[in-house]
């Protein structure tokens, strides 16, 4: 059984999918301030409601983004320790290719997430192949709407960011979704249409130099 | 029966630790450090810590289990520091916890930072006294606690209302051209023939007045600016700075406040236990100066040795071990991080 989360934007997504794909359980959850809190009892309802233990998990996927830094490691350290005491592999994915394989168009498209601070995380996509993967053509980057409008217009946007800055980056793909889907990302896996690479934080920026603003070290 | 085996994840600051034990007997303290990114900053820098956390966190834990000689599937319990600490690395070190407490099926107990600094006393002394004073010293915090049952709760005597006792060793390090961070450096410079009455620096909140309000609080930011106006106006007249000296009188300034009062405070409660923890703890000064007018009021002191004073997984764990000895029921597993977590919750229900 294949375990599959992501935690890169403001939705906390889970699904347990059986080696071929097919998704047996799965939630999703938008509340940007509670990763921590969420993911935990998100997995454990999925393997309840599947009737599974974790021993029976053969394989982990998760999102390592680009995205907000404090729920993005949330994601990547739990896969990291269940991998660790399972003994099973974990499978990390560009959280925008997740997105892009939402789209149902047969066009090109981009994706575009919040980044915060005025800018989008994105990257542009091929139109799909027979088996239903996209190429990733450019990005991931982070880039305020504007410099980057003229990279993505004409294409159709997905994603939070195309939501957020559609004045200025153009037309959204109408059905696509906000948030990344970890049902697409447990099927994607599954099925080996989805680029697999580390399970490593896509960070994208370097960190802020700003001090701690309390203790410098809590006793 | 065996005694339960407890992993323990620290990540409240810029330490990852995974800490091992079986019942009060430690087996394995690993801990990768983010010290030296941050010492550029001369302070921490809450991302970085973050980042480091996430990395280190699995090799921290495969080198405890190594280290204890055990595999993760032995473990009967996970202790996490719940808080209090930087939000986002406490994070890290409770989401890497729920992993390992779901991936096992075993309880999963958050548990306050404080509190573990407190309880990693019993894997060098065994049980803690049945009712003590607690000072914990470090860059954090400066605190005095009443500890009666550390399964039930700590009772805060006093704090500092400024600056830790760390932060001003710090600072007055900065001031010294030593480096950061700064209490191992003064003590060393104040050993290395320090005078410790060459100035006599303020002791805050020690004056009649300030004792009526403040009995027992801290005031170090006052020492700090006297010691960096001292230096420079040494500085401005062109003498040299005799920085083993101002080191030694600074110590001993800091030094005398914390004892006096800890010292105070177990008279208050009538107990005859004083434990001291926190990273400051491991301070040569503060050790004998504390003997040394503990026993001569008939106190007895408990200080872990240094490796068990400053952030570790070990602490952790200690205080999940007794939390499970004493029967408690463990955390929900959407149990958050609490970077203020209140010393009067020592475990996150
Ligand atoms: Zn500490």
């Amino acid at each position: 059984m294949l375990l599959a989360f992501d935690t890169s934007s403001a939705a906390v997504t889970v699904a347990l999918a059986t080696p071929t794909g097919e998704i047996v359980a799965s939630s999703t959850t938008v509340d940007a301030l509670r990763h921590g809190e969420l993911l935990a009892p998100a997995i454990a309802a999925a393997l309840e409601s599947a009737g599974v233990t974790p021993r029976d998990l053969t394989g982990i996927a998760v999102g390592v983004g680009p995205g907000p830094f404090t729920g993005l490691r949330v994601g990547l350290v739990t896969a990291r320790t269940m991998g660790e005491v399972l003994g099973i592999e974990v499978s990390g994915v560009c959280s925008l290719d997740i997105l892009a394989r939402q789209s149902s168009l047969s066009l090109p498209v981009a994706v575009a997430t919040d980044a915060r601070r005025k800018e989008i995380y994105w990257a542009l996509y091929d139109g799909p192949a027979a088996d239903g993967s996209r190429r990733r053509l450019e990005g991931p980057a982070v880039d305020k709407p504007a410099e980057v409008a003229h990279v993505l217009s004409g294409l159709p946007v997905i994603g939070r960011g195309a939501v957020l800055y559609g004045d200025v980056l153009g037309a959204a793909d109408a059905d696509a979704a906000e948030y990344p889907s970890a049902d697409v990302l447990a099927t994607g896996v599954a099925t080996r249409t989805l680029e697999v690479v580390a399970p490593e934080p896509l960070y994208l920026r370097r960190p802020d130099v700003t001090m701690s603003a309390g203790p410098k070290s809590v006793l | 029966m065996s005694e339960p085996l407890i992993l323990g994840i620290e990540t409240s600051c810029d330490e990852t630790g995974v800490g091992i034990v079986r019942g009060q007997t430690l087996l394995a303290d690993a801990i990768a450090s983010s010290v030296e990114e941050h010492a550029r900053f001369g302070g921490v820098v809450p991302e970085v810590a973050s980042r480091a956390h996430l990395e280190a966190m699995v090799p921290t834990i495969r080198r405890a289990c190594e280290t204890a000689g055990i595999k993760p599937t032995d473990v009967d319990a996970v202790a996490v520091t719940s808080g209090p600490g930087l939000a986002g690395a406490l994070l890290v070190g409770v989401a890497a916890a729920k992993g390992l407490a779901l991936s096992l099926d075993k309880p999963l107990y958050g548990v306050n930072h404080l509190a573990a600094h407190v309880a990693v006393d019993t894997l060098e002394h065994g049980d803690l006294p049945k009712g003590c004073v607690a000072m914990l010293v470090s860059g954090g915090h400066s605190s005095l606690l009443s500890v009666e049952d550390i399964t039930d709760g700590v009772e805060p005597m006093g704090s500092t209302i400024d600056d830790a006792a760390g932060e001003a060793f710090d600072k007055v390090a900065r001031v010294l051209g030593l480096p950061f961070p700064g209490g191992p450096y003064i003590d060393k410079a104040a050993r290395d023939g320090g005078d410790r009455l060459y100035v006599t620096f303020p002791r805050g909140l020690t004056s009649q007045r300030d004792l009526e309000r403040h009995r027992f609080d801290f005031s170090f930011s006052g020492l700090k600016t006297a010691v960096a106006r001292w230096v420079e106006a040494r500085r401005r007249d062109g003498e040299d700075v005799p920085v083993n000296h101002v080191a030694a009188a600074f110590q001993e300034a800091v030094c005398d406040v914390l004892t006096r009062k800890a010292i105070d405070a177990c008279k208050d409660r009538g107990f005859e236990h004083l434990l001291i923890g926190g990273g400051v703890a491991a301070n040569s000064r503060l050790r004998s100066m504390a003997e040394e007018r503990a026993s001569a009021a008939g106190i007895a002191v408990r200080v872990p040795r240094p490796g068990l004073c400053t952030d570790n997984g070990a602490m952790v764990a200690a205080l999940g071990s007794e939390l499970v000895r004493a029967g408690r029921a463990p955390s929900p597993l959407d149990l958050p991080a609490d970077s203020s977590m209140p010393i009067t919750e020592v475990l996150n229900k």
